[in-house]
């Protein structure tokens, strides 16, 4: 099991000539260290990678046999290219790595942290994010969480934030009795695969009536090239908690592709409230496919922010299974696709109870060559009443070969539920950009305003920080996509 | 999804086995030989294609186990058809009962004189090959039942042909009965309209059985082609009978500023898939898709279609409405497709579902695939039941509540019907939706 051999100079040199389109958190994230790690699995994947994850993570009898489970059913179900992209055929599963890791156990205080990796989560801006204002940060280098933090005053209200690996072996009595139950391991064929060989992410637990007030924070780095990260994350509200989760992901750019599939549940109890807010922005030759689902109890809200900016493929369809009497859902999405890249995302509306809403607000940008596409489910079954969806699609088109793409599937049984879905595809009003051209601004700035004012509404509700990040990026992406 | 799995025992061919295919040819009369070549390859290929499979994304909802072709044989002509009133004047009107032609009327004498030809598809294939032979079935089936076109091609043995020269404006429309008549036959009817430079015609087209308890199985196709300047007008009405299973597969192109309404009126059948494929092939080209639906008792009617824009400045307007009694499942799929060249298309496409009962299940797919930036897209689906406050409003005036129902159902029509030129063929509709709710 050899350590990598990348260095750091190619990737950090190339990055604004090769890749002008991933702007300013490309800049950032763009860099890679030499690491030696202590654990790694090598490529490939069979029985012996699982059981080395296993055995390193020292993990619970009942966890192996889940993982090994997962695997045959991974290998057992075909790729979804009927539906899906082709794209996905490239991805070659034997010459993944799955695990790779330094050892460490997560540390407590930003000091413990090893030199070489603090000196990436420093260049990613962490410690003074959460000096800032974050409540807490669990920051995952490659397999493992390399370093995380809950302020006092959270940890004392009885939160609990820790990796995956950590809340199974140290609390299961709480994550065990969810854990894979929003989201089956054969729910499809990339979450059975990280249902094989998971490791890292966060699980959160908010006692009874405790409400959060700052947002928790996790960011995600693969560092290796032909590293897949197969993250988990398990968060439950109990009763009348409230918690916003926010994640963010970057990785340098290798030459060859990356994957990044993780798996994501949220469950909140009668009447708890979780926000989980994404930016993702992996570099261009990521294959990003993630399966994120909530199960809202009754009264219970899940929203979902997710904002794709990042990848070569996304594939992400977050989703509320409204169990309880009056619960709602709601996504709002917003992607950005550039040259080379396909954003295809959307949302999942389960309705299982009377009474029951959802909304579904997404945006699209596709920039040059880039390709979005919307893909949503909407379910209401037989014999409910009083349920809602709202959805909304609005896809941007910059360029001419720009391209868009809505495939909604809507079900409704019965005479007691209302449902609407409207799309539109547009381009940039002309008459807007010429009125700015004549107040003085040039093409391009007119063009990242308008942009900019097409996401607007959405973009409000992102925390601030990440509002005016997202709208420091567009600006980027538009650079050079007009005239 | 209701159809999880499929028996084992249905075979691809189902009772179109290769003797029945042998007797079919050998029933024609002598016919071009690349006729009957064609009728060989389509045979080929419809032997050769697997039936649906659950995996297919053309028949996401369908209910594959209702689409099995076993215990029909292609229907021997013979009977005489039943006397249908259209309730609208007519120029010229063609019967067909199981697949021969019965009767041909032209009504107007002066549509020879001016070069129009309506006449059964037999005789076109012998005086009028080439015209024939350039549009019928010329166009790819891409909605998902390449199989059963196929089927359809090897089957068909006649059907209507119109064709209407440069310039000429035909003003009454012209009617096709199209019967299916016995238990466990399968027919396959057919409609070729040309419409030259600037003609403009409209066609009325019925299809019905003998009867409400006749297991049948009708594939149809159409093909409707506007040249320059053309205007065709298509209303079809299908009233098969409840038991039947039809699968229709109409296909339109669109040439520079012709214009094309289709407008297809479900209301018999027992399952019923309806593809509609409409190609914008040059600019000024406009193509209006309408379609109404009255689903009840356990009827499922499946509707496929795609818009596909190949030039720029053209433009769709696709209107689906289907209202649900009972325990009927519609779905409605849709595609807009938007080609790189396309600029400054305007589509448009809506499904709206009426549910008349808690049982009732509606599947909506409204899609959009744009390739192309300067465009006006949109799309909408809605599904929801009567508003209560009209509803309310209505009973507030001494309306009985089923009547109440009855009419903002037909209120909820009005929109599609309004679309129709024609005040006598918008009436002889509403007429015809009015006979199943008085079922």
């Amino acid at each position: 099991m050899q350590p990598p051999s990348e260095t750091l100079s190619s990737a950090a040199d190339e990055t604004v000539m090769e890749n002008p389109t991933v702007g300013i958190d490309q800049t950032k994230g763009d860099f890679q260290y030499k690491v030696d790690y202590a654990f790694d699995a090598g490529t490939g994947l069979s029985e012996d990678t699982v059981r080395y994850i296993s055995s390193v993570k020292k993990e619970a009898p009942w966890i192996l046999e889940f993982r090994l489970n997962a695997l045959k059913k991974f290998l057992s179900m075909p790729m979804p290219t009927h539906w899906a992209t082709k794209d996905l055929d490239n991805i070659d599963f034997a010459k993944i790595r799955y695990y790779l890791s330094q050892g460490q156990k997560p540390k407590r205080t930003w000091d413990e942290v090893p030199d070489d990796i603090k000196k990436t989560f420093e260049r990613l801006g962490i410690p003074e994010q959460e000096r800032k204002f974050l409540a807490g940060v669990e920051a995952q280098f490659d397999s493992e969480a390399a370093y995380s933090n809950i302020k006092d005053i959270v940890a004392k209200q009885g939160v609990i934030f820790v990796n995956s690996t950590e809340g199974l072996r140290e609390h299961p009595e709480l994550f065990r009795k969810w854990f894979g139950k929003v989201i089956p391991t054969g729910d499809n064929k990339f979450s059975a695969l990280n249902s094989a060989v998971f490791s890292g992410g966060s699980f959160i637990y908010v006692p009874k009536g405790v409400k959060v007030a700052q947002p928790l924070q996790a960011y995600f780095r693969i560092n290796a090239e032909n590293f897949g990260q197969f993250e988990r994350t398990l968060i439950i509200a109990d009763e009348g908690a409230e918690v916003t989760y926010m994640e963010g992901c970057t990785a340098p750019k290798f030459s060859t592709s990356t994957l990044h599939s993780a798996v994501v549940e949220l469950v909140a109890l009668k009447g708890a409230k979780i926000q989980y807010i994404t930016v993702q922005n992996w570099a261009n030759n990521v294959f990003n496919l993630v399966t994120k689902r909530g199960v809202a109890h009754e009264e219970a809200e899940i929203k979902w922010i997710d904002c794709n900016i990042g990848s070569r493929l996304t594939m992400k369809y977050p989703g509320v299974v409204l169990k309880g009497e009056r619960a709602r859902g709601e996504v709002i999405s917003i992607a950005l696709a550039n040259d080379g890249q396909h954003q295809d995302t959307g949302a999942k509306m389960v309705h299982a109870a009377n009474n029951t809403t959802s909304n579904i607000v997404a945006k699209s940008i596709s920039v040059g060559q880039g390709r979005s596409t919307y893909r949503g489910v909407v379910h209401i079954p037989k014999h409910l009443k009083g349920c809602k969806n709202n959805t909304e699609c609005d896809a941007l088109l910059i360029n001419t070969n720009s391209r868009t793409d809505t495939y909604p599937a809507i079900t409704v049984r019965g005479d007691r539920n209302y449902v609407q879905h409207e799309a539109s595809v547009s381009k940039v009003n002309e008459e807007m950009i010429f009125y700015m051209q004549q107040r003085g601004l040039t093409e391009g700035q007119a063009m990242s305003l308008a942009v900019n004012g097409f996401i607007n509404d959405l973009a409000r509700q992102f925390p601030m920080e990440y509002s005016v990040e997202l709208k420091r990026l567009i600006d980027l992406e538009m650079e050079g996509s007009v005239g | 999804m209701s159809a999880t799995s499929t028996p084992a025992i249905r075979s691809a061919i189902g009772a179109f086995k290769p003797e029945a295919f042998a007797a079919h040819l050998a029933s024609l009369p002598p016919l071009p030989s690349w006729w009957i070549e064609r009728k060989r390859a389509a045979y080929e290929r419809f032997a050769g294609l697997p039936l649906p499979a659950r995996t297919d994304e053309a028949w996401r909802f369908s209910n594959l186990s209702g689409v099995a072709l076993e215990g029909f044989a292609p229907a021997a002509s013979g009977p005489s058809a039943p006397a249908i009133s259209m309730g609208i004047k007519k120029s010229a009107r063609l019967t067909f009962a199981n697949g021969a032609l019965i009767s041909r009327e032209t009504l107007d004498p002066a549509l020879e004189k001016q070069g129009v030809i309506i006449d059964s598809l037999r005789n076109a294939l012998t005086r009028h090959g080439d015209l024939v032979r350039e549009h019928l079935l010329a166009q790819p089936a891409r909605l998902g039942s390449a199989k059963f076109t196929a089927l359809h091609e090897a089957f068909l043995s006649d059907g209507a042909f119109i064709h209407v020269p440069k310039g000429i404006q035909i003003e009454l429309p012209v009617g096709i009965f199209s019967h299916a008549l016995g238990d466990g036959i399968a027919v396959f009817p057919h409609t070729l309209v040309v419409a030259g430079e600037n003609a403009r015609v409209s066609v009325v087209e019925y299809f019905g059985s003998g009867g409400d308890e006749e297991n049948q199985l009708a594939i149809g196709a159409n093909d409707l082609y506007a040249g320059h300047g053309a205007q065709v007008t298509y209303v079809g009405k299908q009233d098969w009978s409840h038991r039947a299973l039809a699968l229709q597969s109409n296909s339109t192109v669109v040439r520079r500023d012709a214009r094309v309404q289709s407008l297809n009126l479900h209301l018999g059948g027992r399952q019923v898939r309806h593809e509609s494929l409409s190609q914008l092939q040059a600019p000024g080209a406009f193509s209006e898709m309408l379609s109404l639906s009255v689903a009840h008792g356990e009827q499922e009617f499946d509707q496929r279609t795609l818009q596909i824009h190949q030039a720029p400045d053209t433009k769709s307007d696709l209107l689906y409405k289907n209202a649900l009694l009972d325990r009927a499942r519609t779905i409605f799929s849709g595609l807009i497709v938007v080609d790189p060249d396309a600029q400054r298309t305007d589509a448009y496409q809506s499904n709206r579902n009426l549910m008349l009962s808690e049982d009732a299940e509606a599947n909506s797919l409204p899609g959009l695939e744009i390739q192309a930036n300067d465009v006006r897209c949109t799309h909408g689906a809605t599904t929801s039941r009567i508003d209560p406050e009209q509803e309310f409003y209505l009973q507030s005036r001494g309306i009985a509540k089923a009547q109440a129902d009855e009419l903002l159902t037909f209120g909820f029509f009005e929109e599609v019907l309004n679309r129709l030129a024609s005040d006598e063929l918008h009436a002889a509709l509403r007429a015809l939706i009015q006979t199943k709710f008085k079922r």
